[in-house]
């Protein structure tokens, strides 16, 4: 492999090879595994998003250009399917990130009993979303839920509350769902990334007289920021996508509530036999996910990281 | 066991415990407040991550009619742990369980080579990005990207297409290929973003010394960046571990079946065998969080190695 | 504590090294060896592999052919009901090796749509619901078997049976899985209300509610599954068949859904939640929901599939065993009882290479002897099984109210655009019970989008 003739180099004389060449053969690995695998689907979904494939009529798929993407941007059923992927979106990476730098700063404190929380922080990420979903929707049960139980029986509610029934409620459940299975996530990874920083910055800060939280604003999340980047972009683009919990807890419901664009996706794709309206869905849905990323981006250089 | 008094109780930041951390600093009652704030706040966070599992261990223990008492009586009456002998060691007999044994094994191979293949890959892709210079670096890292955000529904029929023609469905080999890609680009963004924390002196320091690039990255940024590392493989583990739509369209037997997969056999066409979800479901959380408590101390190392711990 | 310095570390490194080695060469080892024969093969698999061994020992007959079935998880008939029936179809046919794949129901549509979408060829007998045959015939997933059908499969199955075997008059699958949903009641709290006998119209399931609620033992005295899915369709297809509703759809592809029965069950529906007698969290129950809620002893009167007897009456999991009876689904003026097809029947692919052999085993798992091995779970399709005493013992009450019935299924429509049209009505439903729309106005937006599911 070139990679082992790199790592021996014959003694401080022999000619290094040119940065070019060293990234050709680091980044080719990568790009063999990614590209060997996706291109190909990705190439034919693009394809197929510019025709009428369904597959209630066999054989007939004329090709429609850019007709699936106008019918999807001219649909309400679309736009409200998006509004309600962009309100799940904003609200879990909030909540996911904000909670988790805070549990990422507890870990990182010299307490007692630390490992226990750094080893139990993982269960609920630990747990298939599988499961997840169905124990949350024991728990949000109207009729039998454990939720309505606690609720009841410290006297914070009087009647039991269905909570996946009402429209006004039922985003807000799987919301939370969604927050305490990837809050651990975003904790870990930002935990990791606070080894990385310099413990003496503090000392020299506070002997200038910094408090805890000027520490925390001026030097741990501007250095922070490279793994806080990476992980707004990772749950943003898997909370746009989500699917699994949201089917399983509430189906898309009531009346459509809780039905984010991947769920429309799957209804339109999936169960309706309509692969050119679905492979056009999944192009709008990565549109979406690399707007937000740019948005991001832009608001990083902005606050001039 | 109720939710109130988790078996985290006793650990409750009583003055003693807060003081006998910080014992090499002079005990001011500022100190103690904080400690006090740091505990009750590690409590806190105990609990709301231990309360919704809880319940999922009392699901798998009690009979369903216990569950449905209300006033709900949080300690179940009759406690059985029929359903975790069943699922591991119980009859041949039961195919449910039989699959799901076997989705243990599958899953295990499959998540650990996934995290193998993306780590490995992903982290020299990952250096490159942070540390050398050279054309199309930049739209390069954001192609890769691309390629994980359109969404699985719309890629799941080109690749059950692909792996079909490669005569290779149903094998735990099809999964591992499907899952390392999409886990390289992950790894190939988060690594970079762990090495760019990484103050390049250290790098140069390296360089004077004689290493190569990839001397440089084995001895210099690996250990360094280990908690990163560490997070990193995590994440990858547990996205394979967790994965279900490919994993249901990929797999038919029990040769390739994964947990999810096996775990959504137990619902039935208008029934959830509750009880049994929530036992696998704890069965399923078990390795991950012997790795995470095997690997928890390492996550938090790197530069810091050596100071004081906890 | 004092954590180990580099040298420590470099260890942990090396560890990790060596693990993520082993970790590739499993994965190797378990990829080349995987190959579908090799590792370990399902029980299923390997008893009918077993019993078309010992049969060819026995009598060598024709060449040896193995057919892949995609069937479901479920109570009955089980993975082990399966491989019985397959073990006693082998006697005839142990040339047969039967490969049986089950799924979760809710992975069904997808993998037959992902298997066929994909080229085809993976499976030679597919387990279909009710409302999917138009579109896989219309997407060519699917053989016709109308003159296939042996003469006493004909006369001796439920009429009613068929009609989720069939699209335009002609047979597409075998029926294997007979279900409707029948009208549960809390024995008790009825007979503490003053009820003595299970209502026999939606009038007075009304009435009756009233009664149980004035009683105050329970907040509420219904609940129902209606969550935003197949489910909420089921209980409004079959109120509506009850209020002189039994067609969606007119010959010309005009709505029907929006007058009549229909309306009229929309608006019923919405008067029980409006006059809470029904739980609003009806409205994210499915019908395994229902059966626990029933089972708490809180709710007094429900639909449901005829599983859920068995379960809201067995002591580990319900609260009030012994107590929850079934009577026939009510109806309303001149309809005596209504019910909702929920059958399941076996269809040969397109794309197998044995379609022969595949009918053949179809026809023996539907037959009425593979039947009659498990009734606790589900109820047969053959008329006969409901006049032998033997059959219908364990639970004549329910045979009873099967037996009416059964009779008088109504279909979802049987149109190659169903899908689009249950997912714009599952919505549409649920918003008129929210109270965002009227019920006339949720149902007449469905109407106006109905020629674009058609195009």
């Amino acid at each position: 492999m070139t990679a082992g003739t790199l790592g021996r180099p014959r003694g401080r004389q022999s000619k290094p090879w040119p940065e070019t060449w060293v990234a050709a053969a680091f980044v080719a690995p990568a790009a063999l595994v990614v590209l060997l695998v996706v291109v190909i689907p990705l190439a034919r979904a693009a394809w197929m998003s510019l025709f009428d494939i369904e597959l209630t009529s066999p054989g007939v798929e004329p090709f429609v250009g850019l007709q699936n993407y106008i019918t999807q941007l001219t649909n309400t059923d679309f736009w409200d399917s998006v509004s309600k992927a962009l309100f799940f979106t904003g609200v879990t990476t909030a909540l996911e990130l904000s909670l988790g730098l805070g549990l990422a700063m507890l870990m990182d404190q010299p307490l007692r009993f630390r490992w226990l929380l750094r080893s139990i922080v993982i269960l609920p990420w630990a747990l298939p979303t599988i499961v997840n979903a169905l124990m949350w929707r024991w728990i949000d049960n109207g009729t039998y839920g454990s939720l309505n139980a606690l609720l009841a029986q410290t006297g914070v509610i009087h009647d039991y509350v269905p909570w996946l029934s009402q429209d006004s409620t039922a985003m807000w459940m799987v919301v939370l769902a969604d927050v305490w299975k990837m809050t651990p996530f975003c904790a870990i990874l930002i935990l990791a990334g606070l080894q990385g920083i310099d413990r003496e910055l503090f000392e020299a800060a506070r002997v200038d007289g910094a408090g805890s939280f000027q520490i925390f604003r001026r030097i741990i999340v501007p250095l922070l920021t490279p793994i806080i980047l990476v992980v707004v972009v990772l749950r943003t683009m898997e909370a746009f996508k989500v699917f699994d919990i949201i089917w399983i807890m509430t189906g898309g419901g009531p009346a459509n509530a809780t039905q984010t664009v991947a769920i429309y996706a799957y209804r339109t794709a999936y169960q309706s036999y309509d692969f050119g309206q679905g492979a056009a869905l999944g192009y709008l849905i990565a549109i979406f996910i690399m707007l937000l990323a740019a948005v991001y981006l832009k608001l990083l250089r902005r606050t001039g990281a | 066991m109720t939710i109130e008094q988790g078996s985290s109780g006793r650990t409750v930041g009583s003055p003693v415990v807060a003081t006998a951390a910080i014992h090499r600093k002079p005990i001011t009652p500022r100190r103690v407040a904080r400690a006090t704030f740091l505990y009750a706040g590690m409590v806190v966070a105990l609990l709301v991550v231990v309360a919704p599992f809880s319940w999922l261990v009392i699901s798998s223990v009690a009979d369903k009619a216990d569950l449905l008492t209300k006033p709900l009586e949080w300690i179940p009456a009759h406690i059985s742990f029929g359903r975790f002998v069943d699922l591991t060691v119980g009859s041949s007999v039961d195919e449910t369980a039989q699959g799901f044994r076997a989705a243990i094994m599958n899953s295990m191979v499959i998540a650990l080579a996934t995290t193998a293949v993306g780590m490995l890959v992903g982290t020299l892709a990952a250096y490159a990005f942070a540390r050398l210079r050279f054309p199309g670096r930049s739209w390069m890292i954001l192609a890769f990207m691309a390629t994980t955000m359109l969404p699985p529904i719309a890629l799941i029929l080109p690749l059950f297409q692909i792996m079909k023609a490669l005569g290779i469905t149903d094998t735990p080999l099809a999964l591992i290929i499907i899952y390392s890609s999409f886990v390289t680009p992950y790894v190939v963004w988060l690594m970079r973003g762990y090495i760019e924390t990484i103050p390049r002196d250290l790098d140069d320091a390296g360089r004077v010394d004689g290493c190569s690039r990839l001397g440089v990255l084995w001895r210099v940024i690996i250990p360094v960046a280990t908690p990163g590392l560490l997070s990193t493989a995590l994440l990858a583990f547990l996205l394979a571990w967790d994965e279900f739509l490919y994993a249901l369209v990929i797999t038919q037997s029990n040769a390739s079946k994964t947990l999810p997969v096996a775990l959504n056999d137990f619902i039935g066409r208008y029934g959830v065998d509750f009880g049994r979800l929530a036992t696998g479901g704890v069965i399923a959380a078990i390795p991950p969080v012997l790795i995470a408590f095997a690997f928890q101390r390492h996550i938090v190392a790197g530069l810091t190695a050596g100071s004081v711990k906890g | 504590m004092i954590n180990g310095p580099g040298a420590r570390r470099g260890m942990l490194l090396r560890a990790s090294v060596v693990l993520m080695a082993a970790a590739f060469a499993a994965a190797g080892c378990s990829g080349s060896s995987a190959s579908p024969s090799a590792a370990q093969p399902s029980a299923g698999a390997s008893a009918s592999a077993a019993a078309a061994a010992s049969g060819a020992a026995a009598s060598p007959a024709g060449e040896a052919i193995t057919l892949h079935v995609l069937l479901m998880k479920q109570a009955a008939y089980s993975d082990t009901d399966v491989a019985a029936m397959t073990a006693a179809f082998n006697v005839d046919h142990p040339n047969v090796t039967i490969v049986p794949e089950f799924v979760a129901y809710d992975a069904l549509h997808d993998k037959i749509v992902t298997a066929q979408a994909g080229g085809g060829g993976v499976y030679d007998l597919i387990l279909v619901d009710t409302p999917w045959p138009a579109e896989m015939v219309k997407a060519g997933l699917i053989t016709e078997i109308t003159d296939k059908i042996p003469a006493e499969f004909t006369s001796g199955v439920f009429d009613a049976a068929w009609t989720a075997a069939k699209y335009n008059g002609k047979i597409y699958g075998v029926p294997w899985i007979n279900d409707t949903k029948f009208f549960f009641y809390n024995e008790k709290l009825l007979t503490d209300a003053g009820i003595t006998a299970a209502p026999k119209t939606w009038d007075e399931v009304e009435a009756d509610a009233k009664a149980v609620k004035a009683k105050g033992e329970v907040k509420y005295p219904l609940i129902s599954s209606w969550k935003q899915a197949e489910a909420v369709i089921c209980e409004w297809t079959q109120i509506a068949a009850a209020m002189g509703g039994s067609e969606f759809v007119d010959a010309q592809g005009n709505a029907l859904f929006n007058q009549g029965g229909g309306l009229a069950a929309l608006k019923f529906m919405k008067k029980l939640i409006d006059e809470g007698l029904v739980d609003p969290a009806s409205l994210s129950s499915t019908e395994d929901d229902v059966n626990t809620a029933m089972a708490t002893g809180q709710y007094a009167m429900t639909l449901n599939w005829t599983y859920g007897l068995n379960v809201m009456n067995d002591a580990k999991s319900s609260k009030v065993p012994g107590q929850i009876k079934v009577a026939p689904s009510p109806g309303e003026g001149s309809v005596v009882t209504s019910g909702v097809n929920g059958g399941m029947s076996l269809a040969v692919t397109t794309t197998s290479k044995h379609p022969a052999e595949a009918l053949q085993y179809a026809l023996f798992l539907a037959s009425e002897k593979s039947q009659e091995m498990d009734v606790a779970n589900a109820l047969p399709m053959w008329k006969a099984s409901f006049d032998s005493a033997d059959v219908t013992k364990n639970n004549p009450t329910l045979f009873a109210a099967a037996k009416v019935q059964f009779t008088g299924l109504v279909a979802r429509p049987v149109v190659p655009y169903y899908t689009k049209l249950s997912n714009a009505l599952q919505a549409a439903i649920q918003e008129a019970l929210l109270g965002k729309k009227t019920p006339e106005q949720a149902l007449n937006d469905v109407a106006a989008q109905l020629p674009t599911f058609q195009k």
